[in-house]
């Protein structure tokens, strides 16, 4: 290890690793690149059921008592004479809630980026535990399968809200749903075991198996962001897990855990959700945020501005995100004092998300910007997730949460979020890793096109909803147009549904990329975004094992515009000039690779 | 077409309207520096032949700044909204001389518990309207709250009002009505598949129109 080391360790097919059949490299696969592209086809065909629930909700929110076009397809206990029965209503907004956020969001964020980029950019060979790494795979697919099924049982989907709030989702006479509600029960504590399984893995990997010279501060934000991730879903997830079995219980031994006849506590289940649920609206951004940080630096040719107050953000935010659970709960009837403490806490979370985009705009500032689709989109989560970050504040001052608790203001919110930070980080990172996982390159010309639009019809779609939440439209309801409060507003909804098909649509240019580009794209040069990451050492796509041998770290993920670059503007963390000594390198805990 | 918060109700209506505003100023500055700052960047920096990028690692100083002028904002925000919230929510805050009014929420519907001629709940000549809340202006009203079966929130837009309805729990939410006329009770808490058409109406007299209207009632008549 100490001998020669080159400025490009050759990747190559690993001695270990012989010819596989077609089952063991696609399918039963414990290559964490090839995982995490399973996971990446699995929960984009989520993200598109997420997609058409929610363009039922916008059809019946716009066009209430209108027939769903197509809607004849639907069985009757869907729809009537082609229009959405509220019993469908409240299924649609259900389920668009649970698969966006468990089986699209956050498997495409944390399954598929964990699982290919940790590896590659702590330049080690694969996960620490591989074999457990395919069965978090398969568990989340089980799970997902398990919540699909909802559908296909009598009765139909779950139907307490993504929340599931007891005492509706524990009564099946309340929610007239009987075998999906316990149907979501099982798959979250599948889901549950499946995201354990994975976290446990990125957290020992990131720990032990870090490349000599890869010091914790030489690692990219993205690795730093997925670590916190790995570490916050590793203690929310078995807080939900362990309220799903006592709402399961409740469903199906005849506990009373939430039903207050019995002795129980509503609130319970509200407190255990969001103590798990607000982490993981973090697990839904921090890895979002991490891969934006080395797409911008990247894409302005500068180091990243504060790389270390960048960590602690990430650290702040994710520490913060574990006392503000009650801040979901303000109008819950918990003790108002209890409110006043969350919402000094939740309010405090806007510093640390504050660093983090005024560094964003630092890096941007006096750079070399180049504009290819990773970077627009890059740009786009900034600007977008700005807007949900400061949307945040009206609700985090407890007073002016009263009018706007539970109302479309905000679904806003988090869609400003979920939408325009997640999913934007998500087309910044699929383009730019994509060439890493299939050889080449997405189209940019298609790409810029669907970003432009995408942008456009997203703002069409979520700002509007602001104001129809002010003016007081609650959520989830069926027919906003009953109420006289509510009434002068339904243009706006009507101009909502519009877009939000508008945005719906513009999706398929997306799939269309994806899907073309795996066959006809362009093949990629071994580093096509000019990048310093050490996955770019490595020809395209990285063969199983990664590098014949364990490659050196000479420096940061960041140096762009370095003066020792020479006439380039990047310095790749893998080439050692002159001037550079190897690293010792760290011993391997027993049974390394 | 409305582009702000309802028409003002109640007396809860003045300091959230105004605390909206702020912070919808305080916001409003801080998306113009970012996006601006955004746009400006993007225009100002873009690749051309011949540039290179600053190479710098960041500015302590500048961190500093970023850092300070959020925390003490959100840290006053917190001080000023705490106030009002302790006034409309806390319990000590309902004043001693509220008229006490019972609503039950069940699925789908507001059953509203009217103390009667002797305005004392848990009397004998206490009656029950369904999807009704009658109330008097200007008067200090508190709404025991409790649910039937499931969680629902009472929600009075107008008033700026809201709380959830939990059943095992007794909540006691409090308001001043300082508009006569009519305006809706919404449920804002998920309850079923009539949650949609949970509403009530509420209706805001005079005095002496509500003390006629509660005679009539006591007297078993109908509106």
């Amino acid at each position: 290890m100490t001998s020669v080391a080159h400025a490009k360790p050759a990747g190559g097919a690993h001695d270990a690793h012989a010819p596989m059949s077609f089952w063991r490299k696609y399918i039963f696969s414990t290559d964490h690149k090839i995982i995490g592209i399973q996971f990446l086809f699995v929960s984009l065909f989520f993200l598109l059921v997420g997609g058409l629930l929610a363009m039922q909700i916008r059809w019946q929110l716009g066009f209430p008592g209108k027939p769903l076009p197509g809607g004849g397809i639907l069985p009757e206990s869907m729809v009537s004479g082609g229009v959405i029965l509220p019993e469908y209503y409240i299924q649609l907004v259900t389920m668009h809630g649970t698969f966006m956020v468990f089986f699209a969001i956050m498997p495409l964020l944390v399954g598929v980026y964990a699982n290919f980029l940790i590896p590659l950019k702590i330049g080690t060979h694969d996960m620490a535990f591989p074999r457990i790494n395919m069965w978090s795979f398969w568990l989340a697919l089980l799970a997902g399968a398990i919540m699909l099924a909802g559908f296909f049982v009598p009765d139909g989907a779950p139907r307490a809200g993504w929340t599931m709030y007891a005492p509706l989702s524990a009564r099946p006479d309340l929610s007239g749903a009987t075998i999906s509600q316990k149907l979501w029960s099982i798959s979250i504590v599948v889901l549950g075991l499946s995201s354990v399984m994975g976290s446990v893995n990125y957290i020992t990997t990131i720990i032990n198996h870090r490349a000599p010279g890869m010091h914790w501060f030489r690692m990219p934000l993205s690795v730093w962001a997925l670590f916190i991730t790995a570490i916050l879903a590793v203690l929310a997830l078995p807080v939900l897990q362990g309220a799903a079995i006592m709402l399961l219980f409740d469903q199906t031994l005849g506990t009373h855990f939430f039903d207050p006849g019995a002795g129980g506590q509503p609130l319970l289940w509200q407190h255990l959700f969001w103590f798990f649920g607000h982490p993981e609206v973090y697990i839904l951004i921090l890895p979002a945020m991490g891969m934006v940080s080395d797409i911008i630096a990247n894409g302005s040719r500068k180091p990243i501005f504060g790389y270390h107050s960048m960590v602690f953000a990430i650290i702040g935010i994710a520490f913060l995100g574990w006392i503000v659970w009650g801040h979901h709960m303000f109008m819950s009837g918990m003790n108002p004092t209890l409110g006043s403490t969350f919402m000094v806490s939740t309010l405090l979370i806007a510093v640390p998300s504050a660093i983090k985009v005024f560094n964003w705009m630092g890096t941007m500032w006096r750079g070399n910007l180049r504009f290819h689709v990773p970077m627009l989109n890059a740009i786009g989560f900034v600007s977008m997730f700005t807007i949900g970050g400061l949307s945040g504040i009206f609700m985090a001052a407890t007073p002016v949460d009263i009018p706007l608790h539970d109302t479309q203001f905000i679904v806003a919110h988090l869609h400003y979020v979920l939408f325009g930070g997640s999913l934007f980080a998500l087309f910044a990172a699929i383009p730019y890793w994509y060439p890493k996982m299939f050889g080449r390159m997405m189209s940019e010309r298609i790409g810029k096109l669907h970003f432009f639009l995408t942008f456009i019809f997203y703002n069409m779609t979520f700002f509007p909803m602001h104001i129809i939440g002010m003016g007081g439209q609650m959520r989830r309801i069926y027919d906003p147009t009953i109420y006289d409060f509510l009434k002068p507003q339904q243009p706006l909804n009507v101009f909502i549904s519009y877009s939000a098909f508008a945005l719906f649509a513009v999706q398929f240019l997306f799939a269309f990329n994806f899907l073309w580009s795996l066959k006809f794209g362009k093949k990629a040069p071994q580093n096509p975004w000019e990048d310093n990451g050490m996955e770019w050492s490595l020809p395209n796509p990285a063969p199983h094992g990664n590098w014949d041998r364990t490659p050196n770290v000479y420096r940061g993920p960041y140096e762009f515009s370095a003066p020792e670059a020479g006439d380039k503007d990047y310095l790749p963390q893998y080439v050692k000039l002159p001037t550079d000594r190897d690293p010792v390198p760290a011993p391997l805990p027993a049974g390394g690779h | 077409m409305r582009w702000w918060l309802p028409d003002a109700g109640s007396t809860f209506a003045g300091p959230i309207d105004t605390l909206f505003l702020a912070i919808l100023i305080i916001t409003g500055i801080a998306l113009v520096i970012v996006e601006v700052g955004l746009v400006t960047f993007v225009i100002r920096y873009r690749a051309r032949p011949g540039r290179k990028a600053f190479y710098t690692h960041g500015s302590t100083r500048a961190e500093v700044i970023w850092t300070a002028i959020p925390a003490v904002t959100m840290v006053a925000l917190g001080l000023i909204s705490n106030h009002y919230w302790v006034l409309m929510k806390d319990k000590k805050s309902i004043p001693p001389n509220a008229y006490h009014l019972g609503v039950h929420a069940k699925q789908f519907e507001w059953q509203v518990t009217y103390p009667g001629p002797d305005d004392k709940l848990g009397t004998a000549d206490d009656f029950t309207v369904r999807n009704q809340l009658h109330v008097i202006v200007n008067q200090p009203t508190a709404v025991e709250l409790s649910s039937e079966d499931v969680i629902h929130s009472f929600f009075v837009p107008e008033w700026r009002v809201k709380q959830d309805a939990v059943p095992g729990m007794h909540i006691t939410a409090w308001f001043q009505a300082t508009k006569t006329g009519e305006f809706e009770i919404g449920c804002a808490e998920l309850c079923g598949m009539g949650h949609y058409k949970m509403r009530g109406r509420v209706f805001v007299h005079t005095p002496d129109e509500y003390k006629a209207w509660i005679a009539q009632q006591a007297a078993g008549g109908t509106e």
